[in-house]
Parts: structure tokens; C-alpha cells; sequence
């Protein structure tokens, strides 16, 4: 029978399938963090259990962690414990544990690719919505509760009611100066918040197929925002080519069977999907968002919708409570918004071709008066790489805050957040209500929206910046 | 897991749609390594306003949310449904549940129950109209039952009895064990390890 890719992962993970039952899907890679996970750690040891699978097992400490002063003991006493925690439980239960200080240590989603860990056909999951990220490899990847993390810890499986298979098919080509998270950010804008909801989406078409592996990241990380368990995007040339080499990418004998295999990984011809959409790259350009969810979304040409223009209520009341909480109003074209804050980094787009594209725009320029810009690599190695090749000193000499790897201001659960008011354009994947600070406003945008916005300091692509003369010793 | 097989109690009606897991818990009250004590954390945000549905004083003790579409999007975050449970919610109902938050309320038996937004309207008119009014949500009929409102809902088999019978699902699953170790000696030797280098 045809099947679509992500069927044929799954089916390539039954452990056990009965009538009326989930089937019990194996897990060929769980990546761990400290805020999800100290529960489960818990459970286990009340319950007498042991971690079933320290060799498929791996931690790395991001969401909590500061991006200054990473020697100093951390100041905010419960944060310092839920480290102290992790790697407690990572000690007494034998998992690799990547900490702050770690050359290996990031945010998770970037640490488990450039290891070399995820890869084609595998299932990855993790404490953490933004799993999906690891479907850029054609892995089945997705974001559990603590509950499911012990339930992994305990017995490498998930008992897994199957997902609905979605397609979302990029025809055409990305104009320049477009990027994936534009096109992500369309997708969601186009198919809403629920538009993925029990759906595993599968990215294709040959728009997809020309994206760099950390382009397709960005594309499959924000999968959960259009409410899918998953995204995922077939492996191909681009995939193999990133992996081979890498630490924990097969070898020899092992790389030959691992590429035969990883071929067959794609939906074949006469397969169907539950949905299709299908979207046409070239009427793309510059996406941010206006509100407070990843749906409300504009081309940044455009302007704040009147919230009178939806036809659905429960759409049109969020849209009025969303301009509320934004301090909007209906009709303001979005380039006149202004910030107050840009922050570049995240699970979304915190890998080193991000920060590359933006200090391209950012090379010779200031950052605007009165903005503040944090770049904040997504893990050691890309601030190693990025150090190598000047891009630190891009940014500082621009007037940013180079920082240390971390999950930081994406959600603000460390000391980098927005005041009340505060504005922000982030390269991030959510815009909730106080998401990145208590009253604090964002704005989605790609790297080069960002460095553009902290430029003019208010949302602006690099095309705006031409007629911006460049600063001395350029 | 606490079983669930019917409750009864007062509604909370909360007219928002897309009520995001950052807004039921901030990411700031994840810091605690508990599955207690979320209860103040609960819609932290929205309770500084003295006008928030859970600060009316008729809504005290009420025990089932009426929520609108897409409750629980973003953050795979637990914490959520721990602070609803802590606060002493024990079924939610909304037209449309994010996946991940829905997975999460079952297996803490906290019942989610997904009606019509039809439905929903109606339960909103019922409790705004008298606070006092009670809904009952049955588990074992997979009914909800409220003045001159009787919906069934959905519910697979499976999942129901689990929570009927408040099971724990890594107990089921290791009754499996030999199945686990039989997948485990043919899974491909290329297949990554964590181990060190």
C-alpha cells in the first residue's frame, strides 16, 4: 500500500499493535532539558524504576539559564535549583548531560542536529512543542508532556493514537530576500492555529527541496504553531550532506546502510494525505505578525486588519482583544510600528546561517537610539563558529548584546525579558500575551527583518535600508 | 492517576479563543520542580485584572471551564494542567483542544471534553445567566448534561476506560516488556547512541 512519509516512519516503529488499543511506538532518541523533566525524574524513583535507555538519552540545560555572567553561581534561587535538579537526576540516573559552561550546551533542538544525533527515519521526542524542529530530517518528532517524559525514561515507547497527514506543498521559488520563517509564518497566517490540529504536516514541493537544513529547521520547528504534532521534510542530497561527519552520524560500512535506507524516505507517488494545501513561493514576501498568536500574521508591506474584516467571531473578537494588548490600531501600516527591542536567536532561528544573515545587514550599520538588541546564539557552537568567522564583533560593533547560548528571551524565563510595554521584533516562534516579559509586546520576524529593525527602529526589511547611508569604516 | 467517571459542579465561562499554555501557567512559575502549588500561577496574568471571570466572587469553587476554540496551543508545558487541577478544575470543555495540552489533561485525569462551539455558546448563556447553574460531565455515558442542554461527546474507547479505571500507563505498557526488547534486537545498528565519544 502507498504510503506517506510520515506513515512509514511511524510503521517502522510499532512495537505492538492491537485492536482498539494506541500502538506502542519506539523512541530512537529522547532529549531532555530542566524544566520538563524533574517530575518524571521523580516518578521513576518512587516508583523504583530505572531509565531503560541511558544510551538513546541526552540533557542539555537552556530554558532557565542566564546569557551573562555563566560563571558566576546563578542569582534567582529557584532557577539555580531546577539546574542543581537536572543534574542530580542526569548523575543518578546515568544520562549525558550537556550543562551550562559545556562546550556541547544549547538549546536542545539545536544541540541534538549539529551533533549529529537526529536523523532521517528516526522518532525524537522531547519535553518541549518545538521537537517538530528535528522533522527537518524526515524524523517523526514531537513535543510530549512530563508525563510522556517518564513513560519514555521508563520504557523507550509511547502508546501513539495515529496522527492525520497533512500536506503543505511550496510550489515555485522564494523571491530573494524571503526567507523560511516568511514562509512558515504565511503557512500559519494562511492555515491558522488550529489549521495542523492532530495533523503531522509534511513540507514539499520545490521550494521546500531548495531550503538549506537549518532553513527547513526553522520551517518544521514552527509547525506546532499552526497546532500540528509534527512537521516533517523528506531527506534528501542536502540532508546527507549535512550529517555526514558529524559526531554521532554513522560511519563507513554504517553510513552506506543508513543512506540506503534514508532514500526510501519519501511519500510515494500514489500515497494520499488527510489535507492539502498548497502555496506558491513566489507571492511571498517579508511576513511579520501584528497580534497575539502565530496566526495573526500581514505581509509587512501591508497594515493592521480591522478587526470588523473577520467573518468569525471567536476570530474577530481575538483580533480586537489582540490590538488591545498590542497598543494597535486598525489601518496603521506595520512599517510604522516602532520597537524598543530586537532579539535574535531560538530554537527558531538561533543556528549560524541566522546569525549570518543578519550581520550582513547589520555589517557597518548602528543599531537605532534607544533599541536594544540581543543576539543570543543557539548553542556554544554556533557562538564558537560565529566568533570564528567576526560576526560577534559585527553585532557589538553595531551596538548589540553579544550574549551566552540559551533559550532567553523567547520566553523569557531567565532574567531577559520585556518590561511592560516594551515592544519587541524577535526572530522567535510566539507572540502570546506576555510570553517574553509580563505586558510585553512582539513581533515574528526573520533574522533580516530583525537587523533591519534595529536600524530604523521600527519593523523594516533590508530593501528599506538602501537609501540609508552607511556609517564610517564601513 | 485519579480515576474519572462523572462529575458535577458550577462553570467558569471564559469567552477567549486560542488561550495559549503561557497564559494558563507563565513560564516563570516553571521553575518549580513539583506538580503542586500552581494553583496561584493559574492565568497569572489575566487574574491582576479585578474584572477576570476568576475573580468574580459567584465564580468561587465553580470546578468545570467553558472555554473557547483552541484551548491549550503552544508550550507542551504539564505545569498547565497541574495549575488547573491545583486551582480544583476537574473537566474543561471547548470546541477545539491544541493536541499536545489535551494528551497532557487525560493522563492526569483532568477530563477534557470537546463539544461544539454551538455548545459551547449555550453553556456560556446558561452560567452567565445564573452562576449557580451546575453541568454534569459524564464519563461513562460521554455525556454533558446541563439545564436544558444534554451533547454527547467523543471519547475513544481506550482513552475512556483508562481514565475510568485511573490506570497508569507505564505499568500497561511494561506488561509488554518482551515485545519492547524483540523491537530492540532488530532495530538497525546504524541507529544513533548518546553515548560519549
Amino acid at each position: 500500500m502507498a504510503k506517506t512519509l510520515a506513515e512509514k516512519v511511524w510503521d517502522a516503529h510499532v512495537v505492538r499493535r492491537a485492536e482498539g488499543e494506541p500502538d506502542l511506538l519506539y523512541i530512537d532518541l529522547h532529549l531532555l532539558h530542566e524544566v520538563t523533566c524533574p517530575q518524571a525524574f521523580d516518578g521513576l524513583r518512587k516508583a523504583g524504576r530505572r531509565v531503560r535507555r541511558t544510551d538513546l538519552t541526552i540533557a542539555t540545560e537552556d530554558h532557565n539559564t542566564p546569557t551573562i555572567d555563566i560563571d558566576k553561581p546563578i542569582a534567582d534561587p529557584v532557577s539555580r535549583l531546577q539546574l542543581e535538579t537536572l543534574r542530580k537526576n542526569c548523575a543518578e540516573f546515568g544520562v549525558r548531560l550537556h550543562p551550562l559552561g559545556d562546550v556541547e550546551q544549547g538549546v536542545v533542538h539545536v544541540v541534538g542536529p549539529q551533533l549529529g544525533l537526529t536523523q532521517p527515519g528516526m522518532t525524537v521526542v522531547c519535553g518541549d512543542s518545538h521537537t517538530s524542529t528535528h522533522g527537518a530530517f524526515g524524523a517523526l518528532a514531537f513535543g510530549i508532556g512530563t508525563s510522556q517524559v517518564e513513560h519514555v525514561l521508563a520504557t523507550q515507547t509511547l502508546p501513539m493514537s495515529p496522527f492525520r497527514t497533512m500536506a503543505v506543498t511550496v510550489q515555485g521559488a522564494l523571491p530573494p530576500g524571503v526567507t523560511a520563517k516568511d514562509l512558515i509564518l504565511a503557512v500559519i497566517a494562511r492555515i491558522g492555529t488550529g489549521g495542523g490540529q492532530g495533523h503531522v504536516i509534511e513540507y514539499r514541493g520545490p521550494a521546500i527541496e531548495k531550503l538549506s537544513m537549518e532553513a527547513r529547521m526553522t520551517v518544521c520547528n514552527m509547525s506546532i504553531e499552526a497546532g500540528a504534532r509534527a512537521g516533517m521534510i523528506a531527506p534528501d542530497e542536502t540532508t546527507f550532506a549535512y550529517l555526514e561527519g558529524r559526531p554521532h552520524a554513522p560511519r563507513g560500512d554504517d553510513w552506506d546502510a543508513a543512506v540506503a535506507d534514508w532514500r526510501a524516505l519519501r511519500t510515494d507517488d500514489e500515497a494520499t494525505f488527510d489535507r492539502e494545501v498548497v502555496i506558491d513561493a513566489s507571492t511571498l514576501s517579508p511576513f511579520v505578525t501584528w497580534g497575539t498568536n502565530p496566526g495573526q500574521g500581514a505581509p509587512l508591506s501591508g497594515s493592521v486588519p480591522d478587526p470588523a474584516s473577520f467573518a468569525d467571531p471567536s476570530e474577530r473578537m481575538a483580533a480586537e482583544k489582540a490590538l488591545e494588548y498590542m497598543g494597535l490600531r486598525a489601518g496603521q501600516p506595520l512599517r510604522e510600528i516602532a520597537v524598543d527591542t530586537v532579539f535574535l536567536g531560538s530554537c527558531t532561528n538561533g543556528r549560524i546561517e541566522d546569525l549570518r544573515a543578519a550581520a550582513a545587514v547589520l555589517r557597518g550599520r548602528s543599531v537605532a537610539d534607544g533599541v536594544r538588541m540581543l543576539v543570543v546564539p543557539g548553542s556554544v557552537r554556533v557562538a564558537l563558529q560565529a566568533v570564528e568567522e567576526g560576526l560577534d564583533r559585527v553585532f557589538t560593533a553595531a551596538g548589540a548584546e553579544w550574549r551566552h547560548a540559551g533559550c532567553s528571551m523567547c520566553l523569557g524565563m531567565n532574567p531577559d525579558q520585556l518590561s511592560p510595554g516594551e515592544r519587541c521584533a524577535s526572530t522567535s516562534n510566539r507572540n502570546f500575551e506576555g510570553r517574553q516579559g509580563k505586558g510585553g509586546r512582539t513581533h515574528l520576524v526573520s533574522p533580516q527583518v530583525a537587523a533591519a529593525t534595529a536600524i530604523l527602529g521600527h519593523l523594516a526589511s533590508p530593501a528599506d535600508l538602501s537609501a540609508l547611508p552607511m556609517t564610517a569604516g564601513a | 492517576m485519579e480515576a474519572f467517571t462523572t462529575h458535577t459542579g458550577r462553570i467558569v465561562p471564559l469567552r477567549r479563543s486560542n488561550v495559549d499554555t503561557d497564559q494558563i501557567i507563565p513560564a516563570h512559575w516553571l521553575k518549580k520542580v513539583t506538580r503542586d502549588g500552581f494553583e496561584d500561577g493559574l492565568f497569572d496574568a489575566w487574574r491582576k485584572d479585578p474584572r477576570f471571570v476568576l475573580n468574580d466572587p459567584a465564580r468561587q469553587g465553580a470546578t468545570v471551564l467553558v472555554a473557547g476554540p483552541d484551548f491549550g496551543t503552544g508550550s507542551s508545558r504539564e505545569h498547565a494542567v497541574w495549575a488547573l487541577q491545583n486551582y480544583g478544575f476537574k473537566a474543561v470543555i471547548s470546541s477545539r483542544f491544541a493536541d499536545i495540552f489535551r494528551g497532557n489533561s487525560l493522563k492526569n485525569g483532568l477530563l477534557t471534553v470537546t463539544l461544539p462551539q454551538e455548545v459551547v455558546e449555550r453553556l456560556w448563556e446558561l452560567t452567565e445567566a445564573d452562576p449557580a447553574a451546575e453541568v454534569t460531565v459524564d464519563l461513562v455515558d460521554r455525556q454533558v448534561r446541563a439545564e436544558g442542554i444534554t451533547a454527547d461527546f467523543d471519547l475513544d474507547d481506550n482513552a475512556r476506560w483508562r481514565l475510568l479505571e485511573g490506570l497508569d500507563d507505564i505499568s500497561l505498557t511494561l506488561e509488554h516488556e518482551s515485545s519492547i526488547a524483540e523491537y530492540e534486537a532488530r532495530r538497525p545498528r546504524y541507529k544513533p547512541r548518546t553515548l560519549r565519544l
